[in-house]
Parts: C-alpha cells; sequence; structure tokens
C-alpha cells in the first residue's frame, strides 16, 4: 500500500469521527425542533415538567444538574487536591507514586453502575440519619446522595490533572522558596500552588463536565423527581437523569421531543466545558515551558 | 597531612571573625559518587570568599552544603560537620529552615518567583513572621541590592519582566530581606551579560560590609577582582585556601599554580 493511499484511508476515518459528531448534533436540534417552536425559550426557564398535562420547562433539571454538580465539586476539591498535592510534591518513591497513581486510575475505572449500587448501599442510609438529625424527610435519595457519590467519581480527574501540573512546577523556583527558609508547606501554599493555578481551573473544568454529564450512579441515587428541588435533601433531577429514567416510558411526541432538548442542552454544555478546561491546560502548557 | 590543613591552621583566623566553618565536609550523591571529599576550611566575617575549580568539581556541592540545600536531592548523604556560631548545622536538633533563614542562597540562574517585585521581597518577609505592611522592608531590600532606582515606579509589574541581571538583584534582595548573616552565590553571574556582571560584582564590595559572601565562580578575573579568600577545588577536594592575592600570585601547590595560569588539563 502506498503512502497516499493509507493516508487517505487515515483521513477517512478522522472524516467519520467528524461526521459522528455532526450527526448526533443534527438529530438533538432536528428531535427538539418540536419543543423549541412551542416553548422558544421559555423551555428554559419553565418550572413544570408534566407529561400528564403536557407541560416541559427544564429550569428544575438545569437547577438540579447545576446544584448537584456544585456541591460534588465543593465536596471533592479538597480532597481531590490535597491527593493532587501528595503525588506531585511529596512523594519521592517512584513506586509509591507509581503505585499511588495506579490506584487513581482504578478508582476511575470502576463503572457507574457500581457507584451507584454503592451508593444506594451505603451512602443513602448515612444520608437518611443525616436527614432525621437535620428534621427533614428521610427519603435518603436525593440531591446530597447523588453529590456525595459524583464527588467521589471526580476525584480521579481532579487528583491525578493536579499532580500532572504539580510536577511542572519548576525545581529551580521550588528551590528557590526553601533557600529562603520557607518550609515545603509554605512553598506548596506561596509558590506552587499559585503556579498552577490555571491547571487547578482546567481540572474543575473537566470534572465539571464530567459531573454535569453522568447519568446512572446519578439516576439511581438522585431520587427522581420532577420538581423543583428546594434544598440539598430535595428529591430530583439532573438532565441526564431525566433523560435517563424518562426517555423510555414518553408517551407523546412533545415529551419525547422536550427530553431531546434537554440531551441538546447537556450536549452544548459539556461540550463548552470540556473545550473551555482543555483550552486552559493547553495555554497553561504553553505558558509552562 | 594534606596540604590545606597546614594552610589552615597558617590563617589562623580570631575565632570571633570566623563566620562558618567546616571539619571534614563529606557529601556523596545518591549515585555513590563523593562530590566533596572531606573538606575543612574557616570562611571569614564580612568578606568575601570565593570558591574556584573546573567543572564539575563539587563547588556547587559545596557550596549546597553550607545551607543544606543537598538534603533536597534524595539519597544525599553529608558527613563532617558545617559549624555555624559553634553548632553544626547537620547536628539532629536542628532545622534546616532554620539554617537556611541565616544562611541565603542565590542561584546560578535567576529564580524570581512568578509574582510581582514587590511579592517577591515580602512573600520572603512574611513567611518568617513579618506582619502587615511591607512597603519599607521592600524598598529597603531593593535600595540595598541596588535595584530600587530601576523598579520603584514598577513594583507591581512581574518580576519576569525585568532583565536577568535586574532580575538576579532582585534574587539578591528577596534574600537580604531575612537579615541573613551569610549569602551564598552559585555562579550568581554566569547567565548574565558583562554590565549586569560588573552591577553584580560592585554590590558584592558594597554587601559584604555587612554579610558574609561566599561565592562560587569559574571565572578566575572575578575571584580576584571581588574576593578576599580564595578556595580551589579539585576533583571534590579542597587543594589550596588562602587570601586571594596571594593564592593568585604565589600559590602553594603545584595544580593551584597550573590552574591559575590557564595551562590545566
Ligand atoms: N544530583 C546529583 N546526583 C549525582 N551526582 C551529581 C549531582 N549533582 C552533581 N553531581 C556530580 O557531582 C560532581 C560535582 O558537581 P558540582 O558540585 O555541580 O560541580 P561544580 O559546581 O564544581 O561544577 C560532578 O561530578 C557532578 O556530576
Ligand atoms: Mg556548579
Amino acid at each position: 500500500m502506498n503512502d497516499r493511499r493509507y493516508f487517505r484511508i487515515l483521513s477517512g476515518a478522522a472524516l467519520v469521527i467528524l461526521l459522528l459528531f455532526a450527526a448526533i448534533l443534527l438529530t438533538l436540534v432536528v428531535d427538539s425542533l418540536p419543543t423549541m417552536q412551542a416553548y422558544g425559550l421559555s423551555f428554559l426557564t419553565g418550572r413544570q415538567w408534566n407529561p400528564v398535562t403536557q407541560e416541559f420547562g427544564a429550569l428544575p433539571f438545569l437547577v438540579g444538574t447545576l446544584l448537584t454538580s456544585f456541591v460534588a465539586l465543593l465536596l471533592s476539591l479538597p480532597l481531590s487536591l490535597s491527593v493532587g498535592i501528595v503525588m506531585g510534591e511529596y512523594l519521592r518513591s517512584p513506586f509509591l507514586s507509581k503505585a499511588m497513581s495506579v490506584f487513581i486510575n482504578l478508582l476511575a475505572s470502576i463503572p457507574s453502575v457500581v457507584y451507584g449500587l454503592w451508593g444506594m448501599t451505603t451512602v443513602v442510609p448515612l444520608v437518611q440519619k443525616l436527614e432525621i438529625a437535620a428534621g427533614f424527610p428521610p427519603y435518603g435519595v436525593g440531591i446530597l446522595s447523588a453529590a456525595l457519590v459524583l464527588a467521589i467519581m471526580i476525584i480521579p480527574y481532579m487528583a491525578s490533572l493536579t499532580s500532572e501540573v504539580m510536577k511542572r512546577v519548576p525545581d529551580s523556583i521550588k528551590d528557590g522558596a526553601l533557600a529562603l527558609g520557607a518550609t515545603r508547606q509554605e512553598m506548596v501554599t506561596g509558590i506552587s500552588l499559585p503556579y498552577i493555578r490555571s491547571g487547578i481551573a482546567a481540572g474543575v473544568l473537566l470534572s465539571l463536565g464530567r459531573a454535569l454529564g453522568e447519568t446512572m450512579a446519578v439516576t439511581m441515587l438522585i431520587g427522581n423527581a420532577t420538581r423543583m428541588p428546594n434544598s440539598i435533601f430535595s428529591l430530583g433531577n439532573t438532565l441526564a437523569s431525566v433523560v435517563a429514567s424518562q426517555f423510555n416510558e414518553a408517551e407523546s411526541d412533545l415529551h419525547r421531543s422536550a427530553m431531546m432538548a434537554l440531551a441538546l442542552i447537556l450536549f452544548l454544555v459539556s461540550f463548552l466545558t470540556n473545550l473551555i478546561g482543555r483550552k486552559i491546560v493547553g495555554k497553561s502548557e504553553a505558558a509552562n515551558v | 597531612m594534606p596540604s590545606h590543613d597546614i594552610l589552615h591552621m597558617e590563617l589562623n583566623f580570631p575565632s570571633d571573625h570566623i563566620a562558618l566553618s567546616t571539619k571534614n565536609l563529606e557529601v556523596i550523591y545518591a549515585d555513590g559518587a563523593r562530590a566533596v571529599k572531606g573538606i575543612s576550611l574557616s570562611i571569614p566575617k564580612k568578606a568575601t570568599t570565593a570558591i574556584i575549580g573546573p567543572s564539575g568539581c563539587g563547588k556547587s556541592t559545596a557550596l549546597r552544603a553550607f545551607n543544606r540545600m543537598n538534603e533536597l536531592i534524595p539519597g544525599t548523604v553529608t558527613k563532617g560537620e558545617v559549624l555555624f556560631h559553634s553548632r553544626n548545622i547537620y547536628a539532629p536538633s536542628i532545622d534546616p529552615v532554620t539554617v537556611r533563614t541565616n544562611i541565603g542562597m542565590v542561584f546560578q540562574k535567576p529564580n524570581p518567583f512568578p509574582k510581582s517585585i514587590y511579592e517577591n521581597i515580602a512573600w520572603a518577609a512574611r513567611i518568617h513572621g513579618h506582619k502587615g505592611n511591607c512597603d519599607e522592608l521592600v524598598e529597603s531590600c531593593l535600595r540595598k541590592a541596588a535595584l530600587w532606582d530601576e523598579v520603584k515606579d514598577k513594583l507591581r509589574r512581574s518580576a519576569m519582566s525585568l532583565s536577568g541581571g535586574q532580575q538576579q538583584r532582585l534574587c539578591i534582595a528577596r534574600t537580604l530581606a531575612l537579615t541573613p548573616e551569610v549569602i551564598l552565590m552559585d555562579e550568581p553571574t554566569s547567565a548574565l551579560d558583562p554590565l549586569s556582571t560588573a552591577s553584580i560584582e560592585e554590590l558584592t564590595s558594597e554587601l559584604k560590609k555587612d554579610y558574609t559572601i561566599i561565592i562560587v565562580t569559574h571565572n578566575l578575573q572575578q575571584a580576584g577582582r571581588i574576593s578576599d579568600m580564595t578556595a580551589f577545588m579539585l576533583l571534590g577536594d579542597l587543594i589550596e585556601y588562602a587570601p586571594t592575592k596571594k593564592l593568585f600570585v604565589n600559590p602553594e601547590d603545584e595544580r593551584t599554580e597550573r590552574y591559575i595560569t590557564g595551562r590545566f588539563g
């Protein structure tokens, strides 16, 4: 096979990827057209989602998605930053560092249904106790349970990215800090962390992208209520979980189309967070050479 | 007895004129390489001592042993003693952080922090408990480092926007914020142009009025111009240590003579 032909086959494969992407986007757009025609932008602000009365508003799920993802990030950040700092700065032995990163990657490879099951058997009862203690209805499932498990699921992303950028802090400025009589902790907080802040921002965005779109575990844990959540103990739904839990039962075309519109929103938001996250990673890489 | 020990005794500084002294200082890297092979010398206070010798002879390693920087390289073993205020800085009870606060270091390649000019100095001060406003301290450090006039209108600009020579003077300034007694400099001008080099050399002459300076240099003229004492190292050994004039004009050791007359190797 000559080089030209080889190149053509490879470019063909690349083209297939682009076409797939376009096809998915096209399906989502075309199928959500009825919803757009029926509601326009008020779809985004509608508070009711009722298949029986044929009323479809996305706001409860937008709020549910942002709330779970945000709480998950908040819970996950201290832990995953710490793990990233330990891996990137403190673990001097290559063996330990390797072992730790294998372990972290293992955490990322657990199927999300397993996280969901573990959440139901372990996290839900704990949240139930908390709800009883705090005087909320003891559903167990809900925004908080979903967020807790999501928090664990995004640790690998945040931690490995943090440790990667941590390792790229130049020895020259670390030595400079230590030679000034800084402790290692002062060096990390005063010099290394500010140095890698764009990397951390990128990690937050990439984890956010992951959290926004996570479906299985969240669907199992969030309680699947279509009303607007009013606290972190509420039952709720995210964009992904409502589509996953209702699509097979959709009876009207408008219901199905409304879910396509939810999927389109999710697609665009995840695409954007990932794009921006990757841009920042690229930028900080370019800036740190 | 090796010649440097005889010399050492001949120099015979009164002990209160000694800033730092080593006894059989030895540094072994993780791969087993003995980069410094047991050197003993006394560094006089408020003077400039130069360490010269061919590349790879252990100058940097010896210098880094003076403020315990070598232990940041995993697996490095240091033997012997470095006495500072008659205490061995390698004694188990001594915190390396305290050592480095009293014995500052300036590196071969300027390494300002990617912060503002102001923050480079203020950060150094704050980690050592300086509270509140640092304006006066920043100004005085920059003045002592002969940098104030050039940067006083752009203190909030990034330190990375300075020229190499200015960056190196900023690194000296931030070291001064700790009020160290000793300042170690590892070839501080080797990455700089001749003009910046001259300004750093001038600065060391000024600084030695208040500080003890130990400077590694591979530039013999530089050692001749700015130092009071010179130590010549070869393959990890201290070959000769003497007042700079004597070492350059009338060296005791044949190897020193060959090195300073450029007939080495
Ligand atoms: N981190 C290290 N690990 C192993 N060997 C080293 C390390 N740093 C320096 N050396 C070796 O120690 C010797 C002395 O190095 P150095 O002190 O840097 O010399 P100089 O500053 O005089 O050029 C050299 O042979 C060098 O290869
Ligand atoms: Mg060197």
